[in-house]
């Protein structure tokens, strides 16, 4: 329970968050937009921070997730190759985002099964290259997609109990929790994973993969299963993406939101439970910061610089930095020694 | 029939500047095993340099071109002296994310200062296209390919002819053992990074003028640039060289009979093919490079 501390504490202050901004609503969407790509960035810490597979395509697992839950509570109307018809009536949000997960996780699979045959730099490109694939298919799909005309007019959620009536999710406040409770679903998800003995196959193969072969890790099946969740919880996070902004056109798939949850990942300490989260926060949040004081190209030169400042300042990111001084500072004041009072002057 | 010969001619003519990009993308890799994220940018920095040395220094374009290049290969220079050596050792994450974050102060910066409106170059080449039987090309695209060859000339003569080259290659097959016999790794490193550079800039500065140039036109050129140097095979020049025209054939061919719309699309079709058939590449890895 007390290694729990720190997270709880973490999700008790983010509860509490809106009420001490007094619910400004340039902050609110903010923090929504912020807690929507940490979610993705904890979905990307589970492949990079624990896997150790450097997947630069994640954006393509979001997108996916936001053009199916959209898709799904918007219909559609299209003539497939050999003049087959597909008409999709729409269905409730809800639905979309399971359909989000479920689809998601299908593509989680495929990526893994094709990229894990290879690792490095070969991983690393095949998974742009999968995510640049997307984007140019919803740029050019106009049917289903509309392409760069953007998918318009989305529903947002609906959450409904029986016999206590639906509520649609319409104010930022009623999104922002939706986002908090996702994210702490994922988190806690993300934490058990990581304890269980599966954990410790992830963590094996990423420290020494030729030992975890041989103690009888199946290293395919391992990083496949892994690739799933993760693709899994980033196209919830992208549905939440399409309930919330309520439009989406081919830019969700640009290469510089993957860019944003790697600076966040890495930022904040990949590998660890908290890091994504407290990298997300400071990464998400610091544009906003910034957007006073300079232009947006300025901006992401400030996020170019962060990134490489890391590698030389901080290379395993902030939360095992600041965890390092804490029990250094522990440990240096329990075995200081003690100086004699007549060597002072 | 002659569009089928157009598509090849236009192929030819693509063919040449890719080839040249996949070719300092795999030298670097081959030599440094650092997956240069910057590669994009410096591409957009030669056309940029292009642009500035035609338009506002008022240099002939063929004065233009060297110019260019010289700019990557300095740009080049200074990247690897700044940001590479010092991390020499570090594992290939962490030079990759450094490379990346370097490509976004490049590709930001150059937005920053030149705005996102497309710019033309100017040439001194007139409009009308030459005839060829069925088939036409502009006399743009004609010194284009010529000055790509060239390159890629000069560049396998500098490698296979050079004691510069002859340095590299020692360090491609084992940099432990060439450092032993005397070959500073160190000096071969930044020029390996400074000549890589300097191809992408080329690339940059023959094909800004055929297109147009602005600040993300290096994204889908990197992105480009890595399925060359896939299909070829990592750190194999002739494969990248290769590579480059296959690649070209491949966009021509889907834009011309698929869709326009899937040109791009056609590098990334590659690589999953390539990871799915062979993934060593067309050519496997080379053990040693020339």
């Amino acid at each position: 329970m007390i290694r729990h501390i720190p997270a709880l504490a973490l999700l008790a202050a983010l509860a509490a968050l809106p009420f001490a901004l007094g619910q400004n609503p340039y902050l609110l969407n903010a923090l929504i937009t912020t807690g929507i790509v940490t979610i993705a960035a904890m979905s990307l810490n589970l492949l990079l921070g624990f896997t150790g597979q450097l997947s630069l395509g994640h954006i393509a697992f979001f997108g996916i997730g936001a053009y199916v839950s959209a898709l799904t509570s918007l219909g559609f109307d299209v003539e497939l190759v050999g003049g087959v018809r597909v008409v999709h009536e729409p269905w409730p949000p809800v639905v979309g985002f399971l359909l989000a997960v479920l689809a998601t996780a299908a593509c989680g699979y495929l990526v893994g099964r094709l990229s894990f045959r290879v690792r490095g730099a070969y991983f690393v490109i095949v998974t742009i290259s999968f995510a640049e694939v997307v984007r140019l298919v919803a740029l050019n799909w106009v049917e289903l997609t509309q392409g760069p005309l953007a998918l318009t007019g989305i529903p947002p959620f609906s959450l409904g109990l029986p016999g206590l009536g639906t509520t649609t999710l319409r104010t930022k406040l009623q999104n922002y929790y939706l986002v908090l409770v996702v994210g702490t679903l994922c988190y806690a998800l993300i934490a058990r994973l990581v304890a269980s003995r599966f954990g410790r196959a992830m963590r094996g193969l990423k420290e020494n993969e030729s030992l975890a072969l041989s103690v009888g890790i199946n290293a395919t099946r391992t990083l496949t299963v892994a690739a799933v969740i993760s693709a899994a919880m980033a196209g919830a996070a992208g549905s939440l993406y399409a309930h919330y902004l309520r439009i989406i056109d081919p830019d969700v798939f640009l290469f510089s939101t993957t860019v944003t949850m790697v600076i966040m990942v890495v930022g904040g300490g990949k590998g660890t439970l908290l890091g994504p989260i407290v990298g997300g926060l400071i990464f998400g949040l610091l544009p906003v910061a910034l957007r006073p004081v300079m232009v947006p190209e300025a901006q992401w030169m400030v996020f170019g610089l962060v990134l490489i400042a890391i590698q030389f300042v901080m290379p395993k990111g902030i939360v095992p930095g600041v965890a390092r001084l804490v029990t250094r500072r522990r440990a240096s004041a329990a075995t200081a020694p003690r100086i004699p009072m007549e060597v002072r002057p | 029939m002659p569009e089928f010969l157009q598509h090849l001619l236009n192929t030819l003519i693509l063919g040449g500047t890719y080839a040249l990009l996949g070719i300092g993308l795999t030298l670097i890799f081959g030599i440094m095993n650092v997956v240069n994220f910057t590669h994009g940018a410096l591409y957009t920095v030669g056309a940029y340099v292009m642009y500035i040395a035609v338009t506002a220094l008022g240099l002939s374009f063929f004065a233009a071109l060297p110019t260019a290049i010289l700019g990557g290969l300095l740009l080049g220079a200074i990247l690897d002296l700044v940001l590479l050596r010092p991390l020499r050792g570090a594992d290939m994450d962490t030079t990759m994310l450094v490379m990346i974050g370097a490509g976004i102060v490049l590709q930001s910066g150059t937005l920053w200062l030149f705005g996102g409106v497309a710019k033309s170059i100017p040439t001194p080449f007139p409009d009308a296209p030459l005839q060829l039987g069925p088939v036409s090309v502009s006399w743009l695209r004609l010194f284009v390919l010529g000055a790509a060859l060239v390159l890629i000339g000069l560049t396998y003569g500098l490698i296979n002819r050079t004691r510069l080259g002859l340095a590299m290659r020692a360090t491609f097959q084992d940099h432990d053992t060439a450092s032993l016999m005397g070959v500073n790794v160190r000096l071969i490193y930044t020029a390996t990074f400074a000549l890589g550079s300097s191809l992408a800039a080329a690339a940059g500065a023959l094909l800004g003028p055929v297109y147009v140039v602005f600040p993300q036109m290096g994204g889908m050129a990197e992105l480009k640039a890595f399925a060359i140097v896939i299909l070829g095979g990592l750190g194999n020049i002739t494969g990248a060289a290769i590579g480059g025209f296959i690649l070209a054939l491949a966009e021509e061919l889907g834009a011309g009979y698929i869709s326009s719309g899937y040109r791009d699309a056609m590098g990334f079709l590659i690589i999953i093919a390539v990871l799915v058939f062979k993934p060593t590449g067309l050519f496997a890895k080379a053990e040693r490079i020339g």
